[in-house]
Parts: C-alpha cells; structure tokens; sequence
C-alpha cells in the first residue's frame, strides 16, 4: 500500500478525507480531469495548478499506442514524461477497448482485439495491463476488469463479475510496484445487488488500498444508478478511498458524495467546453446561442476563475467553437467549475455545513423545486432532508 | 502614444536607413516604452491564436505588449455596440496593459481580396466568406474597440495587376484615409495613414507623397507580401521610407520571414506584423536558430550544414527520446517546462498542448530575434549581422536569396 487515507470530516454517510499518495496530498472529494493522450486539451500544466487540480488520469490504452510504455518507462515514467508534479491514476485500458473497438473479444485469457495501427490480433491480459501501468508510474492503477453495459441483462454480467474477481488476483500478482503504485480493484456485478455484494466482499477480502465502483454512467436509468453506488459504499471498508468511474455531471458527484464517494472522474467538462458548453451553477450556459451575443456579464458571476474575472458571454461567444482560444478557455472555466465543486464539498463537510451546501446547490439547479426524484430517493438513504429544495406535489 | 527616433539611420551603406526608435505607449502605465524595431503579434479577434492572457505573461516584457488587431474579425461579432459596452478591445480581451495595433487584414483569416473590392468598400475572404467594409462600418469597429494605433482602410492589390487598377488603388486609398480621418474624434493622433501603389516605383513615391501630407501620426505601407518578389521589394520599401517624414512611425504587414524583417529594418521600418509564428506553429515547427549572430564565429553558424539551421520539425521521429528543452538556455515556459520528446506526442497524438507550447516557444524565439536586431544596431554592425543571418540560411538554400 502505497496511500494513507484519512478521514477528517464527516456527515452521516458523506465524508471529506486527507488521501496521501506518493507525488501529492489530495483532498476528497475529488474530482479528477482526464488527461487521455498525457494532457489535458488545450490547458498547460501551470494553468492546471492554478485551478486546484490535484489529480489527473491517464488512459492506459492511448499511451500504450503512442508513446508507448516502453518508451514512457524509459525516459523515467509518465510524471516527468508531462512534467506534471501532482498526482495521476491510470486506468486498465479494458474500458477504451470495449467501447472503442467493435471488434473486442472476451475470453478468460483477457481482451482480444484487433490493433487499430495495423490491425493485427492483440490480446490485452490482466498481466500486461498491469505490466503497462507499472511503466507508466501513475500514483493509482485501476485492475483490468471484465466491463458490461448496464443496459445489458442476463448471465452474462454474472459471468462478468466473477471474472473480475479472478483477474483481481492476476493483477495483483503482476503488480510488481506496490510500494510505489495503489492497485485499486473495480466493483462490477451490473444492476443486481446480489452480484454487486459478492463482488464487494471478494475484493475487501483481497485488503486493497482502495476500490472503484464500475460498470456505471453508461445510460442506466439515474434511479438505478444511485443504488448501486448507495450499496457499494455501505458495503466497502470505511478506511480506504471509494471511486465511482465515469461520474460525471455535478449533480450526480454531489449525490454520490452525500452517499459516501470520495473520488470522480469525467471526459464531460472538458469535452462539453469543446462545444461550446460551460459549467454553471444553475446548470448549463450554452454560449452558441443567439443571446449570447450581446451579454456582457461574465460566464458565472460567482467564479472567481481567469476566464470568468476578464471574458464576457458575449466575447466567449465570439470564440467557442471557432477558435481554438475559445476550447482553452472553456475547459479553463469549466475545470474550474469542478475544481471548485470538489473543494466546497470538501470544506462544506469538514465545517459542518454539509446538508445546507446540499441545499444551496439543488436550489440553486432546480430554482422550481422541480428536483429528480431519484435524487429525493438518494438523499433520504443520505439521510440529508432536502425538502426544503422540492416543490410540494400538487394534490 | 508617442514615438521617437533613438538613433537615427546611419546614412551609408546598404543598411542605410535602418533605425532604432521607442514607442511610449502612454495611457498611465507604468511600462517601459517598447524599443524599435519590434515584432507585433498577430491576434485572432485580440487574442493570440494559442496563447491565454495568464501565459502570455511568462513572454518578454515589454516586447510582448505590441499585439496586431484586425478589425475584420470583428466584422460578425461581438457587434460594435457590445465591443464599445465592455469598453474596447482591450477590457474585452483582459489585457489592459497592452498595446494594440490595427491593420484591415491579416495573413492566414483575413486576406485582401482585390477582385472583390470596389468604390464602395475593400474586400477580404475571410472563414465566413468574402465580406466588403467600408470606410464607416471600418470606423465604427476602430471607435469601439480603441486599438492604441490603427492604419486607414486601404485597397491593397497584387504585384500583377495593370497599372490602371494600381493608380485606382491610390486613388481609393487616398479617399478611403481621408474618410476615416473625417471621422476619427481623434483627428489623426493614432492614425497610420496607408501607403500602396503595388510594383511600381512612381505610383509608391506619389501616394507616400500624397499621405505625408495627411494628419497623421504614422504610416502603414500596404500591400507588400502579395506577390512582388523579394528582389524588387527592396526598391518599393526605399521608394516610400525615402519620402516619408523620417521622425513618425512606418508599420509594414506581411513581411514576415526573418530575411524579409532585415530587408525591411534596412529601408527604415519600425514595425513588424508576422505570421511566420503561426505558420510555423501549425506545421510543428520550433525556431532553434542562434540569436547572438554577432557573438558566434562565422564558422560556427555554418556547421550544421546538413539541416535546417533556422528550424526543427518536431513530427520527426529523432526527438522521440529527445530529452533536451527546444533551445538549450531558452527562457519560455515551453524550454523551462517540456521536452522534444513530450512536444513529439503531442504532434503525433494531434493534442492542441502541442500547438500552445510551440506558439510560446516560437514567439519568444522570435521577439528575441528582434531583440538582437536591436543589438546589432546599436553596436552600428546591422550590416554585419544581416550577412552573417543570411550567410547561414543560405548554406541549406538551393538557390541563394540575393539581399539589397
């Protein structure tokens, strides 16, 4: 184990931690920017800084293609390949292979796919995978997991979870860095609590430095969602870091966060900037529109963020998806947006504030009352009361 | 604003009226004025195409102050009643502290369509196709977003055309100078008036005559870098900078190869608008060239005979595992921070850091480059330095460039 996690602030199910890794002290909750290719589109390393942001992926699949683990581990790992002093997590590379290649296979033996470069058959082991991310260096690695939609039902997501406990084992046996690397293992089992609990208890019982909850955000339905995620974090050990991969949208991290997450990650803000999208605390500004034109108040007057203390709506409009200025400096916006998110949630936790931050947030998203049901659902299990939030249901 | 001649041209020589010059940007500030000549970097709608306002910080002071404006990006949006609400360009962009200049066009977006042009307006082909401006609609987009400098809307045309359609390029730039200036409130104070009259010595000593005579604070010589060749430039600079009063500023756009920058500083150009920069930035590549010119021993530039001195492709496979910085000893955040390797993924895996990183290196590289042009001039060896600059390109040329 090479983490030590400390909790030091609660409230019911919620908590915000202390997580020491070997480059850099993050706090939870944490939101984690994907860096897929060995950066983040279109901002600098010292912009990054300047946001908060205290941890970035990397995808193992996309190194391993170009540059190269090999390549990546020679010239003295990912770190001082990006010149980037805080912390990465890499995931399996299973997850890209899946929904990237069409043409993915499944065996027991690992992944089969064909090479995008020349089409030749490759196979993708739990070994190699880990093999991979020793070269790469990260701070966490995900194990390999045998990843099912979960809009996919049948025998299939049974088969799925119990591989996933067998390759959590040839994982850790090839890890061969865990003084330097947290192998991480990946909660699957679909929608089915059955599964879900064996899964859980199979990888508590291998004492992992910590655990991802998988196999989500792929377009279940939200109410399903939040159970899932709900039992996972009851069922895991309190004392090491909770991940749950793919979230996402900020109201599911808050959410997720109330329901005893510590850790995200999500292509959304940076990929939904490249469309001209910013992250805004009542929701979405779409700065295409027409309107936009002419607003010259900044994208969120509550941002305290370079883009939004010198650039109008009207300017960034002007910009977005035109000019390669405009991607930068909304992915700027809305990374800090998450940077943001993560560091309210955090202190609004460890101040003692956490149910009235819960408030503040929905109303501010839902100024109707028109909160989701499923979120109701997921903050009475949080045992946060939000009724304050929600419009009383006409009789 | 204010401009002064520091040290006046030589008088002798091939270099003759090369000269060095401050540019007080005024405005309160306390920035150091910006000696000349200068570099001004090009900008798409006020900002340069890869650079944020928080890195472009990190670029040498006060060089980097010196930002071009086109006012042609402006022609859509934002309009010119929301530009003038925010306060200008320079509340609109976040750099107060700069200092911008405006030309109509620009190399890569905005290019002067001549075909196009007529009594009423200039034309220009831009990304959302071809937009005719004329002299009010240009002044209102000047009034709303108060570059510090702006040159007056000109017809500029190609090297071929007849000579009926150069002498009616004067005519219409004369008409178009006196237009803006009737409705500039500044009565002139930051005009550059423009100067043409294409390939053909007489029409360009008519129109500088012409313009010389105007209100104006500077000139800006226009339509060069469309099509004359490098040879017969010389004579049409000297042609205008000979008749020009010698104490205001003179601008030139689209001159912006290094060879191009020296011929132009020979005949007594102030300041440089460039897309050497973006092209090279868009195509992966990173000037290394040496910038003490005068320092090296000749041999030593002509060493590397086998490459290209001036530049390097990172797309190429040798910086793989290259670990060094871009220049050893550069001082941009790209040397001080990356390497070849990590900016040769970058390229491959087509990540926009790549661009981002190469445009810093590459507009630091080359303001530094101004810089010892200024050097040069000030130790009275600017002949020297240009021969030996061109003495080392020219080992990898086929066919030797001639200079004047």
């Amino acid at each position: 184990m090479a983490l030590q996690f400390e909790v030091v602030g609660r409230f019911n199910r919620a908590r915000a931690s202390k997580l020491t890794l070997p480059h850099y002290v993050v706090q939870t909750p944490m939101f984690m920017p994907v860096g897929t290719q060995g950066t983040i589109k279109g901002l600098t390393n010292s912009q990054l800084e300047d946001i908060g942001c205290q941890l970035i992926l990397g995808n193992t699949y996309h190194l391993e293609l170009r540059p190269g683990a090999e390549l990546i581990d020679e010239l003295g790992g990912l770190h001082k390949f990006m010149n980037w002093k805080r912390g990465l997590l890499t995931d399996s590379g299973g997850f890209q292979m899946v929904s990237l290649l069409h043409l993915a296979d499944i065996t027991e033996e690992g992944v089969t796919f064909q090479s995008p470069v020349d089409g030749k058959p490759m196979l993708l082991t739990p070994e190699e995978s880990i093999q991979i991310q020793n070269k790469i260096g990260a701070d966490i690695i995900m194990a390999l997991d045998d990843v099912v939609r979960t809009t996919i039902t049948g025998p299939r997501i049974e088969e799925a979870m119990y591989r996933t406990l067998r390759w959590m084992d040839r994982c850790i046996a090839a890890h061969k860095r865990p003084d330097a690397q947290n192998l991480f293992g990946i909660v699957q089992g679909g929608l089915d609590p059955v599964l879900r609990d064996i899964c859980v208890r199979g990888l508590v019982e291998r004492n992992l430095p910590g655990y991802a909850i998988g196999g989500l955000a792929g377009g279940e339905d939200k109410d399903s969602f939040w159970r899932v995620v709900a039992q996972c974090t009851a069922a895991l050990p309190e004392d090491k870091p909770r991940y749950v991969m793919g979230v996402g949208y900020p109201l599911d991290i808050v959410v997720c966060s109330a329901l005893g997450a510590d850790m995200y990650d999500c292509v959304y803000p940076t990929r939904t900037a490249r469309f001209g999208t910013a992250l805004v605390p009542e929701g979405v500004l779409k700065l295409k529109h027409n309107a936009m034109a002419s607003d010259e108040r900044p994208i969120d007057s509550t941002c305290s963020c370079m883009v939004c203390k010198n650039y109008t709506r009207a300017y960034m409009h002007s910009l977005v998806t035109r000019d390669a200025m405009g991607s930068q400096l909304l992915s700027y916006h809305n990374l800090s947006y998450m940077m943001r998110l993560s560091k309210d949630l955090h202190m609004s936790i460890v101040e003692g504030r956490f149910p009235e931050y819960v408030r503040g947030f929905l109303r501010t998203q839902f100024p109707k009352g028109d909160v989701p049901q499923w979120v109701c659902n997921a903050m009475e299990v949080a045992g946060i009361d939000i009724s304050s939030c929600c419009a009383p249901v006409p009789v | 604003m204010r401009f002064v001649v520091t040290k006046p041209p030589a008088g002798a020589g091939a270099a003759g009226k090369a000269r060095l010059g401050a540019l007080y940007l005024g405005g309160g500030g306390a920035a150091p004025p910006i000696d000349t000549p200068a570099l001004v970097v090009p900008t798409r709608r006020g900002l340069p195409s890869f650079i944020s306002r928080d890195l472009i910080d990190r670029l040498p002071y006060p060089d980097s102050l010196l930002l071009h404006l086109s006012p042609i990006h402006f022609i859509e949006c934002p309009s010119t009643r929301t530009i003038k609400n925010i306060g200008g360009v320079h509340q609109m962009v976040g750099l107060q502290d700069h200092f911008f200049i405006a030309s109509p066009g620009d190399s890569v977006e905005s290019l002067p369509e001549h075909d196009g042009t007529n009594k009423i307006g200039a034309a220009f082909e831009t990304p959302s196709g071809r937009r005719l401006i004329n002299p009010k609609d240009y002044m209102e987009i000047i009034s709303s977003t108060r570059p510090n400098l702006w040159a007056s809307l000109a017809d500029e045309v190609p090297a071929w055309v007849t000579e009926k359609r150069n002498r009616l390029s004067i005519d219409r730039t004369l008409k178009w100078l006196d237009d803006c200036l009737s409705l500039d409130q500044e009565k002139g104070v930051s005009t550059l008036g423009a100067v043409v009259g294409g390939p053909n010595i007489e029409n360009r000593k008519k129109c500088a005559t012409e313009v010389s005579m105007r209100n104006v604070s500077g000139f800006y010589l226009g339509g060069f870098g469309l099509g004359e060749s490098i040879e017969e430039r010389s004579a049409l600079l000297n042609a205008v900078t000979d008749i020009l009063p010698e104490e205001k500023i003179r601008f030139v756009s689209r001159l912006g190869l290094p060879e191009e920058v020296l011929q132009g500083v020979a005949a007594g150009i102030d300041l440089f608008d460039s897309t050497y920069i973006y092209h090279l930035t868009l195509g992966g590549f990173a000037l290394v060239f040496p910038l003490d010119i005068l320092g090296e021993a000749p041999e030593a530039l002509l060493r590397n005979s086998s490459s290209d001195y001036t530049k390097i492709n990172l797309h190429a496979t040798i910086y793989r595992k290259d670990t060094s910085p871009i220049v050893d000893k550069c001082s941009c955040y790209t040397c001080l921070n990356h390497t070849r390797a990590y900016l040769n993924h970058l390229l491959n895996v087509h990540e926009m850091l790549a661009q981002i990183l190469l445009e810093i290196h590459n507009t630091h590289h080359y303001l530094g480059f101004f810089q010892s042009i200024r050097q040069a001039l000030k130790q009275e060896k600017f002949e020297l330095f240009r021969q030996r600059f061109m003495e080392s390109r020219r080992v990898h040329l086929t066919e030797a460039v001639p200079y004047s």
